[in-house]
């Protein structure tokens, strides 16, 4: 890519460099065997701060550094090299978990949380999904009532990303009467009393950590409330797009991995005494493949691009998400076909990401709801 | 404490070049171009020292106006400003008398250079710069305590500046030899002296406010007549197939008559 390109500046292109070399030393060497661990170390967090990782999109007072929807794009790119999608949501887990105390929390509240996370030295999670459901984010059933200069929340929450490690889980609660507006956020301390937690085992996502969550008459000190009792709800939203746009990146810069690994394969896979990529059903898979990408490349950079100017496009974005799922699963699903026994092995990128293609088909919002979403938002 | 250090923009190493055909040079459509490797641990030492002792470092690169890249990348590590010399492509000799008119302006403790760049390998410009100076040299400058050594995790200098004088651990046939030299002086650097440290996102915004001076070449009145004239760039001989043999009498008979190497 030339500095001449209608999205990506020179400072792009800077930190895509810094950031490329970064995931080379610091994650390839090591991911098979985070993921066999179930687990990638916690320093790793206190590194991704050094190279302003972790600090992207918050407010440089907090630590923070400013960015435009094509840094998200480059950053999922990058650690997509890894093919290790639960590294990604783990390291990145303070992108949902942080959005509403930086939103909408007192001064005090972000002085003494943001800062912490963004030096990788504590780790956030955002807990709204319950055993009861996660769709329906407007009917969660876990109650907080005030005690005192205390919250007491009572209920469970579950397939919580960093849920096991987090120090600051960022908890969606139900303080006032039924639907939305009853819901209020917030930040119950890793060391809670009346908090614990268990492992969950997933299909992918291996090295991030992902729990359920049961309070029991926890106490969470009532300065932790995120801006007003109530009005919870609209601070869950507000980060909804950016984390829907950077689901999208992730599923496509996945899908171009697993492209390039079957591309590669196909060049150098030699059966009945030609190279794969010699034959038709192959070579036409390939270029359906790599057509697709280009088209959910396209779709996501103009999306980014209208992101960037201040719009907030929702049934766009809603898509937009579905579409790069879309590309993923034709992209993992046709790579493990190329490779064929080898894309069934561990070892193989493509088999991790053939994995890992439904939990961004049903997290931050699953595709049926996102085409409920997109329908309401165009006026049908 | 003033720093002056060089950052060369050199071909990706991870990229394989290519020879044009008439063997006049390079091609460098679709080259990806990087600051030498040598030159980001000179950058990185010269942050370090400063970070210790106080004082500015300035980033010099001699090149096409395209190496404000590199010399940004630099300001984006740290650095605190730059100063690009356009000019073609110069042998070692004129990058050590550009630098010596440099470095008579700027007046630096300290010249902070990689040993050699990745592209040519020539190895030669601290040393002139030095000679043309008339200041001491520390080539090959490395860390006693190697680079998995706690030293190293503090991010500490392994060029050791006291009262005027630097200490310089440098790599010889034999191991590791320490020596001083006065400042102001020349030192070059090896690769096991630090791991550079990536440029960090907020540095790469802020580097972008960072003032980068251009010095056309001519302007510095500087003799830059080529010492060194390449005739011609020329692929290495592909390497040929291996060949099984018998026995070690076989061996030893290739080794003596083919190979010639015993
Ligand atoms: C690995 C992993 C990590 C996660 N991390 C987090 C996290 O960090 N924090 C967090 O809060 N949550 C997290 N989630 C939860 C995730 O957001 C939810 O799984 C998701 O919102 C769907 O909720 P659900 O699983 O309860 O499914 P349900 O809401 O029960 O839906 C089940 C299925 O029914 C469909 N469906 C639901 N309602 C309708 C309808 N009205 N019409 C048509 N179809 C419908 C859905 O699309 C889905 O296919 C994570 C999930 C996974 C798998």
């Amino acid at each position: 890519m030339s500095a001449a390109h209608p999205h990506y500046t020179e400072e792009h292109q800077a930190f895509r460099q810094s950031l490329r070399r970064w995931v080379d030393r610091e994650i390839l060497p090591h991911v098979e065997a985070w993921e066999a661990a179930r687990a990638f170390p916690r320093e790793l967090y206190a590194k991704a701060a050094e190279i302003g990782l972790l600090g992207m999109g918050f407010p440089e007072a907090y630590g923070g550094v400013p960015m435009d929807p094509f840094h998200v794009i480059i950053t999922c790119e990058e650690l997509a090299r890894a093919a290790a999608g639960g590294l990604s949501a783990g390291l990145m887990s303070h992108s949902i978990g942080l959005p509403p105390v930086a939103h909408l929390g007192s001064e005090a509240l972000k002085a003494r949380v943001i800062p912490p996370v963004l030096a990788g030295e504590k780790i956030s999670a955002l807990a709204v999904t319950e055993p009861s459901g996660g769709s329906d984010v407007a009917n969660l059933r876990t109650t907080a009532r005030r005690d005192g200069d205390h919250y007491v929340l009572n209920g469970q929450k579950t397939f919580i990303t960093s849920g096991m490690r987090a120090d600051f889980i960022t908890c969606a609660v139900r303080t006032g009467g039924e639907g939305m507006g009853g819901i209020s956020i917030v930040v119950v301390p890793g060391d809670a009393p009346g908090l614990a937690r268990t492992p969950l085992e997933k299909m992918g996502w291996w090295c991030s950590d992902t729990a359920t969550l049961y309070f029991d008459e926890c106490r969470v000190p009532a300065e932790n409330l995120v801006g007003e009792e109530n009005m919870g709800f609209m601070g869950l939203m507000l980060n909804f797009n950016n984390e829907r746009l950077a689901l999208a990146a992730n599923a496509w810069a996945f899908a171009k991995v697993a492209f390039e690994e079957a591309l590669g394969w196909a060049k150098e896979r030699v059966t009945f005494g030609r190279p794969l990529i010699q034959r038709q059903a192959i070579r036409h898979k390939l270029v359906d493949m790599q057509a697709d990408l280009l088209a959910t490349q396209a779709f996501l950079e103009a999306v980014a691009a209208k992101m960037k100017a201040g719009e907030q496009p929702i049934a766009d974005i809603c898509m937009l998400k579905n579409h790069a799922v879309a590309c993923m699963e034709h992209c993992a699903g046709d790579a493990v076909q190329i490779l064929g026994g080898a894309g069934y092995v561990q070892g193989a990128k493509a088999e991790r990401i053939y994995r890992e293609t439904k939990v961004i088909a049903i997290g931050g919002g699953a595709s049926e709801i996102m085409k409920d979403l997109a329908a309401r938002q165009l006026g049908w | 404490m003033k720093i002056l250090v060089t950052v060369k923009r050199v071909t990706d190493y991870e990229r394989k070049v290519k020879i044009k055909p008439d063997g006049s040079g390079f091609e460098t459509e679709g080259m990806n171009f990087v600051p030498n490797p040598f030159d980001e641990i000179a950058v990185e030492e010269a942050l370090r020292l400063t970070k210790e002792h106080g004082g500015d470092v300035v980033v010099v690169s001699i090149g096409p106006n395209d190496a404000t890249q590199q010399i940004r990348q630099a300001l984006a590590m740290g650095a605190q400003r730059g100063i690009l010399v356009q000019a073609g492509e110069l042998d070692s000799d004129a990058v050590a008398r550009v630098l010596q008119k440099l470095v008579e302006k700027e007046n630096p403790d300290l010249v902070l250079m990689g040993k050699q760049a990745t592209d040519d390998d020539a190895n030669q410009a601290g040393q002139l710069l030095a000679g043309y100076l008339g200041w001491p040299q520390a080539t090959f400058a490395s860390k006693t305590e190697g680079l998995e050594s706690a030293e190293e995790k503090a991010q500490k200098p392994g060029v050791k500046v006291a009262d005027g004088w630097a200490s310089v651990a440098r790599e010889a046939d034999g191991g590791i030899e320490t020596i001083k030299v006065q400042l102001p002086a020349v030192i070059t650097t090896d690769l096991r002296l630090n791991h550079p440290r990536f440029a960090s996102l907020p540095g790469i915004m802020k580097a972008k406010k960072k003032p980068i001076e251009e010095i056309p070449v001519a302007s510095l009145g500087v003799d830059i007549t080529p010492k060194v004239r390449v005739l011609k760039y020329e692929e290495p001989p592909a390497r040929l197939a291996g060949v099984k043999v018998a026995d070690v009498d076989e061996l030893v008979n290739k080794l003596k008559n083919e190979a010639k190497v015993i």
